[in-house]
């Protein structure tokens, strides 16, 4: 059992069991949307205090806070107890692309060139991650959802305005891949 | 039995991003550069089971463990928000190959550089609160 589940796990597993997720929060009586998370600490944090948009009783959305714990600890639990050293298997044109931009083949699920610790110590890479971070905090909150809340729960329920924020997604993502990428790594 | 469901859920979902390699940059650049159908796949399935299961939700006027009515909140009017704000999201999701479930996944699996991201969300979150009013919706 443990070893069939340490095996990647197919596309469409993933896709059902992410609408389950979606499904269990409805049932619990709330809705899948990751990054309110981050208004919801900046809230805890007393920020209201200064700003009224974090002027909201967030202990009311704390249940997401619970839901943030699982997801660590999932992530935890998946390196920990379901690993089979596997390597993961991207498309070869992906690992050609990337090689040019300097990206050796992957060991891990994530590049060294931007995650290790000797990345994060030089300027550029530090800057790259901060910066990453601000764009994505900066823009879920302007476009009023992530992932989870557009692209999955909204695409769910039909709502025009989480098409256009989809859209939005893969504009700023090709932007940054296509003409950014170039610049930043060659 | 409240906090066990969610964190229970969350585990779930941790586990799900993680063996299904969502939580990966070279995943996100492999759907980025359409070389590959894997997220698609992902994100399609999710959504077309999704929709299946908010209509059957809304035909059947299914009720939550509370015995509520389970309702959805439409999404506010506009365009301008939705594409200038996700736009900007998406330029970060590319560069750190992450959108914001993930980055605590990848947390959990012990990739720590991930707080200077988390830590930048949550600056950009701030910032969005402190300018917001001067920002066309």
């Amino acid at each position: 059992m443990i070893e069939f589940i340490s095996q990647p796990w197919p596309w469409y597993v993933s896709g059902a069991v992410i609408a389950l997720v979606m499904v269990l929060l409805l049932f619990f009586g709330s809705s899948f949307g990751f990054s309110s998370n981050f208004r919801i600490i900046c809230a805890a944090c007393g920020a209201g205090k200064r700003v009224p948009f974090f002027k909201f009783d967030w202990k009311a959305q704390s249940w997401n806070l619970l839901f943030l714990v699982g997801t660590v600890l999932g992530g935890w639990l998946s390196q920990e107890f379901l690993q089979n050293g596997e390597v993961i298997q991207i498309s070869t044109d992906t690992v050609q692309d990337l090689q040019k931009l300097g990206f050796a083949a992957p060991q891990g699920l994530q590049p060294q060139e931007l995650f290790s610790l000797e990345a994060l110590g030089s300027v550029q890479g530090f800057l790259l991650l901060l910066v990453g971070g601000l764009l994505i905090g900066f823009g879920t909150r302007y476009a009023g959802g992530c992932t989870s809340g557009h692209a999955i729960s909204g695409l769910s329920n039909l709502q025009w305005p989480s098409l256009v924020a989809v859209i939005g997604f893969f504009i700023g993502g090709l932007v940054t891949t296509f003409l950014v990428f170039p610049l930043l790594f060659s | 039995m409240k906090v066990l469901k969610y964190i229970l859920t969350g585990i779930l979902f941790g586990v799900v991003m993680s063996k299904s390699e969502a939580i990966s940059w070279y995943r996100i650049q492999e759907m980025f550069r359409f070389q590959s159908f894997h997220m698609y796949g992902i994100i399609g399935t999710a959504v077309i089971l999704g929709a299946l299961a908010v209509f059957l939700i809304k035909k059947l006027k299914l009720r939550d463990l509370q015995g509520k009515l389970i309702t959805f909140q439409p999404k506010e009017k506009g365009i301008t928000r939705y594409l200038m704000g996700g736009t900007i999201f998406g330029l970060g999701w590319a560069l750190v190959g992450a959108c914001p479930g993930p980055l605590f996944v990848n947390l959990g699996q012990g990739y720590w550089s991930i707080l200077i991201v988390i830590a930048g969300g949550l600056l950009g979150t701030y910032f969005y609160g402190v300018v917001r009013n001067r920002l066309p919706h």
